[in-house]
């Protein structure tokens, strides 16, 4: 079984509108390059220019944030839910 | 208002339901036409309209007039001489919004505009992500406006807040887990309904409201802006407004240019702004929030590398507060000034305190205290801390024995 990622609404032009894709990548960062090569674009969307993830992307695996993990570096099960998420504001 | 525009990188979109760029996530901001409105926003035409926060309609984000919250803020800006004495400064104000209308907290303040911006753009079901104060406020004001709301919290709030949204018939999903669960959750579920989010896809408007307090602020003070400005952050977005709103009567000429400086305060039981711009860094590390100061517990704050550059420019600076110390500010405020607010007007003041005492806010000065919301909310957090009535049968022996034991341990 492979993992799923939950993808957010303003990337879903570069999905074909898809919600959920698989990935069978071992780490967070292997995965968002195998995304890139399904959806060429969309790595640049999500990584900054210095090769970090951006400061306004959150990304979860199985709920828990990457950066209370090992960022990109957090490995990856079979099952794991990835969630890509925009900042929000207060509340 | 002209269009959405990412804060990132500079990309414009129309003026929809929309958040986010495309491109980095970066946040979208309403950005206005200063020229036109220089033509219809004067002094005189502000004094001569009703005193709510829609009387600095031209900067507030909707196109028509006003249909939600019309009766929201110009809340009481009190001279708080007794504060100040206590605090060990010249002069203190407080901006009082534990009286806004009608939900208490200055919340009120962005669903009045974010609800008056979803009618425009045809919703009828509004929701939120909230920490207890937007809850309340999207609950009540949907109701009055006959719109169907959704409010998502987390599950272990104070009782006060909970009741407070579910009083309005509002549909109260309490979720186990921190607000930033919360919003995780909500960010899924505004991408999956139509639904009006208020600090979702309504965030650009929604987050506008919160100039109105500046605005006030600076009416309020004479015509000025204040040179020290200390702000609760919770998300951070407030404060960047607090600056916002300063930088738009400037520009507007409404004010004449002056020095001034925002200070932010968190609990430290959730505190990565704070740490982040002690530790002099330009981005925080997100944490998991651990404080009675549940209106302010966001580990992942949305604006916080806005709110770092926004002291970080005006020479302003964060500090944090234990929650014995926000028990504390809250009770200072109350016996010097009369005014109970909740946890997070507690950070407000015992950083306050700790800003002055380290002369970061020179005792020379005067300061403008932002306090947004109201202590009967979170009575839970100072239940016990407060002290307990006397009880004793209706005679006066008793009362007087009382006053005598009272006085002599005065004395």
């Amino acid at each position: 079984m492979a993992k799923k990622v939950r993808i957010p609404t303003p990337l879903r032009k570069l999905t074909n509108n898809e919600e959920l894709v698989e990935v069978n990548a071992g780490t967070i960062g292997d995965a968002i390059v195998e995304l890139q090569s399904r959806y060429p674009g969309i790595k640049d969307r999500l990584i900054d220019e210095t090769g970090a993830i951006r400061r306004f992307v959150n990304v979860y695996v199985n709920e828990e944030d990457i950066r209370f993990l090992e960022n990109q570096k957090t490995a990856l099960k079979d099952g794991d839910e990835i969630s890509i998420i925009p900042a929000i504001a207060g509340g | 208002m002209r269009a959405l525009k990412c804060r990132e990188c500079g990309r414009e979109y129309p003026l929809a339901a929309t958040h986010v760029c495309e491109f980095d996530f970066g946040p979208l901001e309403v950005v206005y036409d200063y020229d036109r409105i220089k033509k219809s926003l004067s002094r005189s035409a502000i004094l001569s309209r009703s005193q709510n926060m829609w009387r600095y309609r031209e900067l507030l984000p909707v196109a028509n007039e006003p249909t939600v919250g019309t009766q929201v803020g110009f809340t009481p800006l009190v001279r708080a001489d007794r504060l100040a004495k206590a605090l060990g400064i010249r002069e203190a104000w407080v901006k009082n919004d534990t009286v806004n209308y009608p939900t208490l907290s200055f919340k009120d303040r962005v669903v009045s505009v974010a609800l008056s911006r979803a009618r425009e753009l045809g919703f009828t079901t509004v929701a939120c992500a909230s920490t207890g104060n937007l809850a309340n406020s999207v609950a009540a004001n949907a109701a009055a406006a006959g719109l169907k709301a959704y409010v998502f919290i987390p599950a272990d709030l104070e009782q006060g807040k909970i009741v407070n949204s579910l009083i309005y018939g509002a549909q109260v999903i309490g979720i186990r887990g921190h607000y930033d669960e919360v919003n995780r959750l909500c960010a899924e579920i505004a991408g999956k309904y139509g639904w009006a989010f208020v600090n979702v896809n309504m965030r650009p408007y929604y987050a506008e409201g919160s100039k109105s307090m500046g605005f006030e602020i600076i009416e309020q003070l004479g015509w000025r802006i204040p040179k020290h400005t200390v702000v609760c952050m919770a998300s951070g977005s407030l404060l960047t407004k607090i600056q916002k709103s300063y930088q738009e009567m400037t520009k507007l000429g409404l004010v004449p240019e002056s020095e001034y400086h925002i200070y932010g305060a968190q609990a430290t039981g959730c505190s990565p702004i704070s740490t982040a711009q002690k530790a002099g860094l330009d981005f925080f590390k997100p944490v998991k929030p651990n404080t009675i100061a549940k209106s302010l517990a966001i580990g992942t704050p949305a604006d916080g590398f806005y709110a770092l550059k926004v002291m970080k420019e005006t020479g302003g600076a964060a500090e944090d507060v234990s929650d014995d110390e926000v028990r504390e500010g809250i009770k200072l405020l109350a016996e010097t000034e009369g005014i109970f607010a909740e946890t997070a007007g507690g950070v407000t003041v015992g950083v306050a305190k700790k800003l002055i005492a380290s002369g970061k806010i020179p005792a020379k000065d005067s300061v403008v205290l932002c306090v947004t919301g109201n202590g009967l909310k979170t009575l839970d957090a100072v239940n016990g801390h407060a002290g307990r009535p006397r009880e004793i049968k209706p005679s006066l022996r008793e009362f007087e024995t009382i006053l005598h034991n009272e006085s002599a341990t005065a004395a």
